[in-house]
């Protein structure tokens, strides 16, 4: 992948990005989309009333993913500083 | 009615294939997952056949719901492995491949803690050379570990059977619970094979070692035999929820950081056998159907992601994300099947994990453990963060790694193609695996809430990811005062990580680095004692010799001339003790 400190590289993805622009536009319409339904679709709770009641509430599931995943990525940053080590680290 | 064991078609069909000349093995190969389960559809439900050996009885076949379940599926995985390894000239992947799915079959067909065990050890005996094929001193080394674990894990199997026919007097392969002492020995032999955490690392260790082919066989059979035989054996046992929930949490952030595709499947199948393992603790009808529905799917699946990762490597003779990246270009057709498998994964409305996945999340819900129930949630996004985006995307797409390869070959292609279509077919129909399930069911995965909320979980993790990559690749010298606002908060999200090569360390390190460590310093400090005492003894020796030979010189006590009147006192001396002593 792509880093911003490397320009050659930089460019040669803005080439790509023209292209891809529309498909990440066409995406975040999407995803308004899906979650504007909350406000159309009645939803049946997973859980029985009142055990989780935020689940009901607009958008629970969609902020749930969204954060989950940035946790995900920031949680994986501060484990590789702890646990990576060179390739072969076990054929010393 | 039959009259041939299920597994023994694959079992003797496997050693048949040792003998044969390529192009009649590459054809018997494939036709015997078929006839294995020609003569399974043959076997009626509630079949038992007994044998008697050494005065015991054994139940070598115990045809049920829950076992011809698993029975159809491996041999289907079969099938679709020996399609995938229809180009291998070599005979040893192809024949103990299918012998190690018959020994799977026999497994989960096995009635009693005896047969189990034979098949639960030929399991770890055939699957250690499918590790081995890649060859080198890496699959070697990792082979043996995998077989110490594997061997282990059979005898503790053993061990337990012993201490069970002890105390009930059968042999009986039914539920056995957690409620005496000694069960844990046998729970805890299925969870070795189950990959329970810290438990785990053989499955990380030797499944990226093993070859493309071994890999798609290895992710087939092994765990899958595992969560048959809690799901007989443990069903309905708490401690399975919070083991299982812990396996579906801990893999997602390796297999963020894990270089190697093959190993981040690894870690994803850990992930996706917790969702299992917690299943059958809930228990139940939707416990159980959850479980062992999720297995069936995650074979397909999985197998296809397996497929797709082993053609990359076969055909570009890379597989760490760092190398990787624009191959859509060389290998379309895989680029394809492998979106599909991690749709599948993912699972995506009409994909089969998603008809599966949601019975454990409606059973969980329906136990009231909104704390699990919230952890695999979690666990599911981090599914779409591993299996769902990093392996389609910095395989296929990302940057342009320049590797211009063949696309994978034909035989491949099909396989990838048949896993790719059943994931579809069994997620847009749930009728089709929901009717094999050994429990009935009713449960209805297709509501309009369930699709809206899936896609929502789904799609936003993945905005969370275009926008994690926006942030890596976006130029930041824009210029309008637009554009540099969302550049802002974009940033404060920060970067998507690049991948990077290397080893993470896990609980592996504990037999790989410091237990070796930790004896080899033990020894150097014991051999240093020894030495020291050896060393210290023969000094001491030494001066003890000096001493004695200077007495015996021409000067010493013994060596000496005496004088007369010398000898004459000492004599008189004597002599007066001599006098006092007898007075």
């Amino acid at each position: 992948m792509n880093h911003p400190e490397s320009p050659k590289q930089n460019e040669r993805f803005l080439a790509h990005l023209g292209a891809v622009r529309w498909l990440i536009l066409g995406f975040v319409v999407w995803c308004a989309l899906l979650i504007l339904t909350d406000l159309i679709v009645h939803r049946h709770l997973t859980f029985a009333e009142g055990e989780l009641p935020i689940e009901g509430r607009f958008g629970f599931y969609a902020i749930y993913g969204f954060v989950a995943y940035l946790l995900i990525v920031w949680g994986s940053i501060i484990l590789r500083k702890k646990l990576l080590r060179s390739e072969d680290y076990y054929d010393e | 009615m039959s009259e041939v064991h299920p597994a023994l078609i694959l079992l003797a069909g496997g050693l048949l294939l040792f003998c044969l000349p390529t192009t009649p093995r590459r054809i018997v190969s494939v036709i015997l997952p078929v006839f294995g389960f020609l003569n399974l559809l043959t076997i009626a439900d509630g079949t038992l056949w007994h044998i008697t050996w050494g005065g015991y009885e054994l139940t070598v076949l115990r045809a049920d719901r829950l076992s011809m379940l698993f029975g159809y599926l491996f041999h289907l995985a079969a099938f679709i492995g020996a399609i995938y390894a229809l180009h291998l000239k070599d005979r040893l992947q192809i024949g103990t491949g299918l012998i190690y799915a018959g020994s799977a079959v026999g497994a989960v067909f096995a009635g009693d803690l005896i047969t189990l065990f034979i098949f639960w050890e030929l399991l770890a005996i055939t699957s250690v050379f499918l590790v081995w094929a890649r060859g080198g001193e890496r699959a070697l080394r990792s082979g043996m570990r995998y077989l110490v674990m594997h061997i282990s894990s059979g005898l503790l199997l053993l061990l337990g059977a012993v201490f069970y026919y002890l105390n009930t007097k059968s042999l009986a392969f039914d539920h056995i619970g957690l409620d005496k002492g000694h069960h844990y020995l046998i729970f805890l032999s299925f969870g070795i094979k189950c990959a329970f955490p810290l438990l785990h690392n053989w499955l990380i260790d030797a499944y990226p070692e093993s070859t493309p082919v071994g890999t798609v066989f290895l992710s087939a059979f092994t765990t899958k035999a595992a969560i048959y035989a809690l799901a007989r054996g443990f069903a309905g046992e708490d401690l399975l929820i919070y083991i299982g929930t812990i396996m579906t949490i801990f893999p997602i952030f390796y297999a963020a950081i894990e270089n190697d595709m093959r190993r981040v499947l690894s870690y994803s199948m850990i992930n996706q056998i917790g969702f299992m393992v917690v299943g059958i603790g809930i228990g139940g009808a939707l416990g159980i159907n959850g479980a062992v529905s999720h297995a069936f799917n995650d074979v397909i699946f999985k197998g296809l992601l397996f497929m797709s990762m082993g053609a990359v490597l076969f055909s570009s003779g890379r597989i760490n994300a760092s190398d990787l990246g624009g191959l859509y270009k060389s290998m379309p057709w895989t680029c394809a099947c492998c979106i599909i498998g991690a749709a599948s994964i993912s699972a995506i409305p009409l994909f089969n994990a998603f008809i599966s996945k949601s019975m454990v999340m409606q059973g969980v819900a329906d136990s009231g453990a909104v704390t699990i129930w919230l952890v695999l949630l979690f666990a599911s996004a981090g599914v779409l963060h591993h299996a769902g985006v990093k392996i389609p995307f910095f395989s296929f797409f990302a940057h342009d790694a320049g590797i211009r390869c063949r696309e994978a070959p034909l035989n491949m292609r099909i396989a990838m193609t048949i896993s790719a279509i059943l994931c579809i077919v069994i997620g847009s129909y749930p009728p089709l695996l929901y009717n094999l399930l050994p429990h009935p069911v009713d449960y209805v995965p297709y509501t309009t809430t369930h699709v809206v909320l899936q896609l929502q979980l789904v799609f936003f993790a993945v905005l969370a990811f275009v926008a994690l990559m926006l942030t890596s690749e976006i130029d930041v010298s824009l210029k309008t005062r637009t554009q540099r606002i969302t550049v802002g908060v974009l940033l404060l999200i920060g970067h998507h990580p690049p991948e990077l090569p290397g080893v993470n360390l896990d609980s592996d390190w504990i037999y790989r680095r410091a237990l070796p460590r930790g004896i080899r310093a033990v020894v150097r400090t014991g051999g240093l004692i020894v030495d020291r005492f050896f060393a210290g003894a023969k000094a001491l020796i030494q001066k003890l010799i000096a001493a004695i030979r200077a007495q015996h010189n021409n000067r010493g006590l013994f060596g000496r001339s005496w004088l007369s009147q010398s000898n004459v006192l000492i004599a008189i001396i004597f002599l007066a003790i001599y006098l006092i002593y007898y007075f």
